[in-house]
């Protein structure tokens, strides 16, 4: 044990160390003030912002957030909750019986499945933003019901091959022994196996609704004056006579306000959505 | 007799659902990408037969200026970054690597990034490096330096590769950290006690001991390169003149700004063909399939 600690720190002298620790800390700095510049803006009025130079130290106003929310805002906001929300609730539940198929049955159709949702993954959005502008404006689909769909199609892959990997850990004596109990297939995955994913299908949850939540362009080719979704809306505030620093940041907040929440409460089942596959454990 | 008999469809039942949507939404758009590209139309029109071109479209995005200008800058974009990024995520990995107090903390923030909308990422830099209120000329302004960032092609492009480098450089420390860590102690301690010296370990021993995952990563991190296209968006639109236009910024634009369909389609069945064949490779290193079974 004592040997084990010797190696993980590398006999490293104390002056090693606090470089170590100097530059860790100096990259979370990096990664930070930006969203630091971000909010502090958000903060800050017209005049603040254009006159001598960027500071971190001022008199903060709610103005911009007044303005904003005074607008149309609220109702994007609306617009983007319920395209997350429900974007995420059917994407995990038909990923991860699409998943539990994969993993627990051979049948007819399930390799090509397997290696169609495999390659699918990395398909990029702006490819499809041309046939779906084409397909869903032709058999009018487009609002936030067609934008949920196309959403939920888009994340399956990813969320059926996250799922995949947490399932496959899961012990197939579990529903043989619930099988010889008279348990059916649809009440074992429900009652036994879903239970039992909860971290794999936060992960995915969150890693469905941060799209659903974060998506440009095929959000700007299928809504209207009403339907429009947040990353859209914010552009709003980018006008021909400029741009208002103050309420594009507050809109920006707004918009980084939940994906921020996640990161902080699920850090751990993030990353290991990040790196899942490539890494174990 | 029952139970073999009902076992037969069950998978189709758990399966179907996802796959019927997948096919509404990813395959059939893809297939129809496919057709408009043999169609000269103009955004909203049907493809008639008139409009019938054969793989013109194909020859003719391949000699188009702007296509080639924008893929250019595409593949200088992923190169660049990949490599910035690659270097040195895996270089901060091998200097932190090791039980650094507050790690779990350092994570959460550096996964800040890859988190918040891409828009917002965008507008963040494009006031970053805004010319008279942006924290950098702010900063920059002391040594009687005030560039315009975003409106200069070269400079531009420079902020639009530092952009990303915030973005996603966070993303390869974890993945190579995550790698140096699931090492065998054993494998350096032997190493070390054979008299090997600190970068001839890091070279002939780490280094390719986690030379599959930093593949994955390299390939990731290309894919995405390649995708995205909302921080451009919001950050330059493509400008000063074709400096920032990424690839798939140049899809959508000649679809929804100069209306050429038929045009877009063809870009997009070229972009596809791209990412589909690195997807393919991402697989060879990494399929889930296989671990499943083996393991």
């Amino acid at each position: 044990m004592s040997a084990l600690g010797a190696t993980r720190s590398n006999g490293l002298s104390a002056v090693a160390r606090f470089g170590q620790l100097s530059i860790a800390w100096l990259l979370a700095l990096a990664v930070i003030v930006p969203l630091l510049v971000m909010v502090s803006t958000s903060f800050k009025t017209q005049r603040q912002i254009f006159d001598g130079g960027f500071s971190f130290i001022f008199m903060p106003t709610l103005e911009n957030y007044r303005n904003i929310l005074e607008g149309r805002f609220l109702g994007y906001v609306g617009n983007s909750i319920v395209v997350g929300v429900v974007a995420t609730a059917l994407t995990l539940v038909l990923g991860t019986m699409c998943a539990y198929a994969l993993s627990r049955f051979t049948f007819i159709g399930r390799t090509p499945i397997a290696m169609g949702t495999l390659l699918l993954r990395t398909i990029p959005p702006a490819v499809l933003a041309v046939p779906i502008y084409f397909i869903w404006t032709s058999i009018g689909l487009a609002g936030l019901g067609g934008l949920i769909l196309v959403y939920v199609a888009l994340n399956l892959p990813f969320t059926i091959w996250l799922l995949y990997g947490f399932i496959e850990q899961v012990p197939r004596e579990l529903e043989e022994s619930a099988a010889v109990d008279g348990c059916g297939p649809f009440r074992s995955f429900f009652y036994l196996i879903l239970p039992l994913l909860k971290p794999g299908l936060a992960a995915a949850g969150i890693f469905t609704f941060r799209i659903a939540w974060n998506e440009l362009v095929l959000a700007s080719i299928l809504t209207d004056r009403n339907s429009r979704t947040l990353p859209y809306a914010v552009f709003l505030y980018i006008k021909d006579t400029g741009i208002d620093w103050g309420e594009l940041m507050a809109a920006g907040v707004l918009v980084a306000i939940p994906p921020l929440i996640f990161t902080f409460v699920a850090a751990r089942q993030i990353i290991a959505g990040l790196t899942s596959g490539a890494v174990k454990g | 007799m029952n139970q073999a008999g009902q076992s037969r469809w069950i998978p189709y039942a758990f399966a179907l659902p996802a796959i019927a949507v997948m096919a509404i939404g990813l395959f059939y758009p893809i297939l129809e990408t496919l057709r408009l590209s043999f169609y000269e139309v103009r955004l909203g029109e049907a493809p008639s037969p008139q409009a019938f071109r054969g793989l013109r479209l194909f020859i003719e995005v391949l000699s188009d200026s702007a296509a080639r200008e924008s893929m250019a800058v595409t593949l200088k974009f992923a190169v660049v970054v990949c490599a910035l990024e690659l270097a040195i995520g895996i270089g901060l990995a091998l200097l932190l690597e090791g039980k650094i107090p507050g790690m779990s903390v350092l994570r959460t923030i550096f996964v800040l990034p890859m988190m918040i909308a891409p828009v917002c990422v965008g507008l963040i830099w494009r006031y970053m490096f805004d010319t008279n209120a942006g924290p950098i000329n702010a900063w920059v302004s002391g040594f009687g330096w005030k560039p315009a960032w975003l409106a200069d092609s070269s400079l531009a492009f420079l902020a639009v590769c530092i952009t990303d480098i915030w973005q996603f450089t966070p993303f390869v420390f974890i993945m190579a950290l995550a790698a140096l860590q699931g090492l065998d102690a054993s494998l350096v301690e032997a190493a070390r006690i054979d008299g090997a010296r600190l970068w001839q370990v890091i070279w002939h021993i780490k280094l390719p001991l986690i030379m599959p995952i930093l593949m994955i990563t390299l390939l990731m991190r290309l894919i995405d390169a390649l995708r995205g296209l909302e921080v451009v968006y919001a950050m330059t639109n493509g400008g000063p003149g074709l400096s920032t236009e990424l690839f798939p910024l140049h899809i959508y634009k000649s679809a929804f700004v100069t209306q050429r369909m038929g045009h877009s389609a063809a870009l997009s069945v070229c972009l596809l063909a791209v990412t589909t064949v690195l997807s393919a490779a991402l697989l060879v290193f990494n399929n889930p399939l296989r671990r499943g079974t083996s393991s």
